[in-house]
């Protein structure tokens, strides 16, 4: 699959299709997390592959962060995620997430 | 004499930054001329570099499919030098209305749009953009119909994302320089419709 940003580090290989249901695994690690809070555990709708990355979680260890992690760019219906969401079913969130914070759905 | 103002101590966070700068430039990490020209080149970037790249796009439509292709490439076509930025372009269409934020701190496409608001960064707007988007637009002065999906990209880790706003009506015939005035930086947030 082509990324939207090519990199040419070492990366693990990325495993998800756009259009796949992932969901956002349920887990609270210390450090530095770039997965937010409040869509942990939600189901979403892979949107685009952004490309392979340095896992910040191991940078901000001062470690280098490779094998780089696939960024995949991940689709929500807002009314999913906020159960008293203001707003019609069409509208969405759209956050960047590691592929080691996806499970298939 | 001169009023030389009131004696303000540092703040918390002053003091941090200067002792942190000083302890760099002693131990030769950083000199300070180095500091000085990020400082500089940080107050050249302003919103009127995402201005100029918006009204390009409203009047060229070739540059405006590859701006929204890749947003970083079309912007150093224009001159714009941002290698490091992986910026994404967003439309806003009659049926789709984009709005920025991030939630997790306060990532924000400074290349092109210079240094964030202060709200920016705030709690509340980096609360409140994802639960509740449409609440947060109409303070800001626009309600948006049903009709209209509202998109939140939350920039939480590589990415930084640019709203292209729709062109204002009555403004055809309008050249470049005419039509970048018209865009505003919380159109470019998506904060705003133009």
């Amino acid at each position: 699959m082509k990324p939207q940003f090519a990199t040419d580090y070492p990366a693990v290989a990325a495993k998800f299709k756009t259009g796949e249901r992932v969901r956002v695994r349920k887990t609270a690690p210390l450090g530095h997390i770039r997965t937010p809070f409040y869509i942990r555990g939600h189901v979403g709708e892979i949107e685009r592959f952004c490309g392979a990355f340095p896992n910040p979680e191991e940078l901000a260890q001062m470690r280098d962060g490779l094998p780089a992690q696939p960024l995949y760019r991940v689709r929500f219906k807002q009314k999913k995620v906020w159960p008293d969401y203001h707003g019609p079913d069409s509208d969405v969130v759209e956050i960047e997430i590691f592929q080691h914070w996806l499970e298939k759905a | 004499m001169k009023d030389q103002g009131t004696y303000q101590p540092y703040s918390y966070y002053q003091l941090m930054e200067t002792s942190l700068r000083e302890l760099l430039v002693e131990k030769g990490i950083v000199s300070d001329e180095a500091v000085n020209a990020e400082v500089t080149a940080m107050r050249e970037r302003q919103p009127e570099r995402g201005s100029k790249v918006v009204a390009h796009a409203w009047l060229d439509d070739a540059f405006r499919q590859r701006l929204l292709k890749n947003g970083t490439a079309a912007c150093e076509e224009l001159g714009l030098e941002i290698p490091a930025l992986k910026l994404v372009v967003v439309e806003n269409t009659p049926q789709v209305h984009n709005l920025v934020v991030c939630t997790l701190c306060s990532c924000y496409p400074w290349p092109v749009l210079g240094l964030p608001p202060v709200w920016y960064k705030s709690p509340p707007y980096r609360s409140r953009a994802v639960i509740d988007p449409r609440g947060v637009i109409a303070e800001f002065g626009t309600i948006l119909p049903d009709n209209v999906e509202v998109r939140v990209w939350d920039s939480t880790a590589e990415v930084r994302y640019l709203v292209l706003p729709e062109q204002p009506a009555d403004t055809d015939g309008l050249d470049e320089d005419a039509l970048a005035v018209l865009v505003t930086r919380d159109g470019m947030i998506g904060t705003a419709r133009l």
